[in-house]
């Protein structure tokens, strides 16, 4: 089983959102079971700093030895940062999907919507694997 | 329901992550890919094949008859040696690529692709009257050690004479205590060999050569890494680069079609005239990515705009550093021999990419 940080929000896509309590600025990343499933991860694309972006949109891309999948926004906003140390080294996602391999930072505009719980993300994925 | 060897529980405590691949529930990596990939290129790496098909042919005209049923001149081969060869069907279309063991005089094994095997044999047994065909896939399993350090590993568990074992033979012999046929033959690009046993010997034998290969870095390696070693090496794969669309000239493996073999064989006629128009219309070609997006199986190959191929295989290339794709390129659009300007479409960009022949790796010796 990978490991599923309680303080964290996800997403049906296996990604983890940070910081919604204060409500500003949140900060997104892939899970750990989601790094697991795809294997070393070789290629990250982030989206640009000041783009503005709605819930879904799939906004950049990870790429492993077997597969390409797309990023999505899970709440609408504005990016205000990514990571440009995960983008020079995308193993990251792989070695520490919840710390040094979040990919960026979302500015919220308005109330995100449909996030689910450790527990919730949790069900989810052991029904998948 | 997908099948399992007889390793599968051995994969499981291991961790690996299983997939499904020809019918069959495989390990896809232990953990990391890219370690086991190196691990082969560097040190050693150990492989469960036993998916793949091992059909025997016995008899005094089972030489014969295979010259009729595949495109190689069987016959020729001296006991003990091996060949890479193909199967097509009378349009000249690629059925599957096999290598041919002789095991002695009236002695054949054919191994075959997991997805194929169903195929070869009943191919087999309608082409081949004249000799007894038996499908052993079932009794067989195969584990390979691929690397630079496997003929040390070996050498620990058996007094074969694994130095003068040459690349494309094999040799009975007792590995760990087990009758196995020892074969110096492998899909990574490295020197390895290949051992065929029976299915009861398959765990203690994967035990022995774990703990045998231990000291010398080695390590299991899964399906993942299994294609991008072999893509490195340029080898061709069922399904990607060969299917029953492709014939072998257009491969660029024209060299396994005997012509001058004594006798008709399945395929001739129609390999004959489709011989001059594949080699001349398109090529299977090596392709390096300039930037980190990876060409895949399926995207087109497309030059000032224009679709003019597509690729076969693409991966990450852990040696390289860089995406390498094998693809099938008109022969005009690469008449001025440079590769300038090709491109790969991935996912509506056009990626550059540089033509480089093949293979993108070989080893040194």
């Amino acid at each position: 089983m990978s490991v599923i940080p309680q303080e964290l929000s996800y997403t049906k896509e296996h990604e983890w959102v940070a910081g919604l309590d204060d409500g500003l600025t949140v900060t997104v990343g892939v899970t750990a079971y989601a790094a697991e499933q795809l294997g070393d991860v070789v290629y990250v694309q982030v989206p640009e700093v000041g783009e503005t972006v709605a819930a879904g949109d799939a906004i950049g891309e990870v790429e492993s030895t077997k597969s390409v999948s797309d990023i999505y926004s899970p709440v609408a906003g504005e990016i205000v940062e990514t990571n440009q140390a995960v983008v020079d080294d995308p193993s990251l996602i792989n070695s520490d999907p919840y710390g040094e391999g979040w990919l960026f930072r979302i500015r919220i505009e308005g109330d995100p919507e449909d996030l689910l719980s450790a527990e919730e993300y949790g069900a989810l994925t052991s029904g998948e694997s | 329901m997908s099948r399992s060897t007889p390793l599968r529980e051995v994969h499981e405590r291991l961790g690996a992550t299983l997939t499904d691949f020809a019918g069959w529930l495989m390990p896809l990596r232990y953990g990391s890919e890219s370690a086991e990939h190196a691990a082969v290129r560097t040190a050693a790496g150990l492989f469960d094949l036993s998916h793949m098909g091992e059909i025997y042919l016995t008899g005094p005209k089972a030489g014969e008859a295979l010259d009729y049923a595949l495109v190689g001149h069987i016959s020729a081969l001296e006991p003990g040696r091996a060949r890479y060869t193909m199967i097509c069907a009378p349009d000249g279309g690629i059925v599957d690529d096999l290598i041919v063991y002789r095991l002695a005089n009236e002695k054949f094994m054919v191994v075959a692709n997991a997805s194929n095997r169903e195929t070869v044999a009943r191919e087999l047994i309608e082409r081949c009257p004249d000799a007894v065909v038996e499908d052993r896939s079932d009794q067989c399993a195969l584990v390979a050690v691929q690397g630079p350090r496997s003929q040390e590993i070996l050498a620990a568990l058996t007094d074969a004479d694994l130095p003068g074992l040459k690349y494309y033979a094999g040799l009975p012999g007792v590995v760990a205590g087990h009758e196995a046929l020892i074969a110096r033959t492998g899909y990574t690009g490295e020197d390895g060999f290949e051992l065929f046993v029976d299915a009861a010997a398959a765990v203690p034998l994967w035990q022995a050569l774990t703990e045998a290969g231990e000291p010398y870095g080695l390590r299991p390696a899964g399906l993942s890494a299994r294609d991008t070693l072999r893509l490195e090496a340029g080898m061709p794969l069922y399904g990607n680069e060969l299917t029953a669309e492709t014939t072998p000239f257009d491969a660029g493996l024209g060299r396994v079609v005997k012509f001058d073999k004594p006798g008709d064989f399945v395929g001739r006629q129609a390999l004959e005239k489709r011989r001059a128009v594949e080699e001349s219309s398109r090529r299977l070609v090596g392709l390096v990515s300039r930037g980190r997006r990876v060409p895949r199986h399926g995207y087109h190959v497309v030059k000032d705009g224009a679709v003019i191929g597509e690729v076969t295989s693409g991966a990450p290339s852990p040696t390289l550093g860089r995406p390498i794709a094998m693809a099938y390129v008109s022969a005009a659009a690469l008449a001025d021999g440079t590769g300038e300007g090709l491109a790969v479409d991935i996912r509506g960009n056009h990626e550059p990419v540089d033509l480089v022949d093949l293979p993108f790796y070989r080893r040194t010796k």
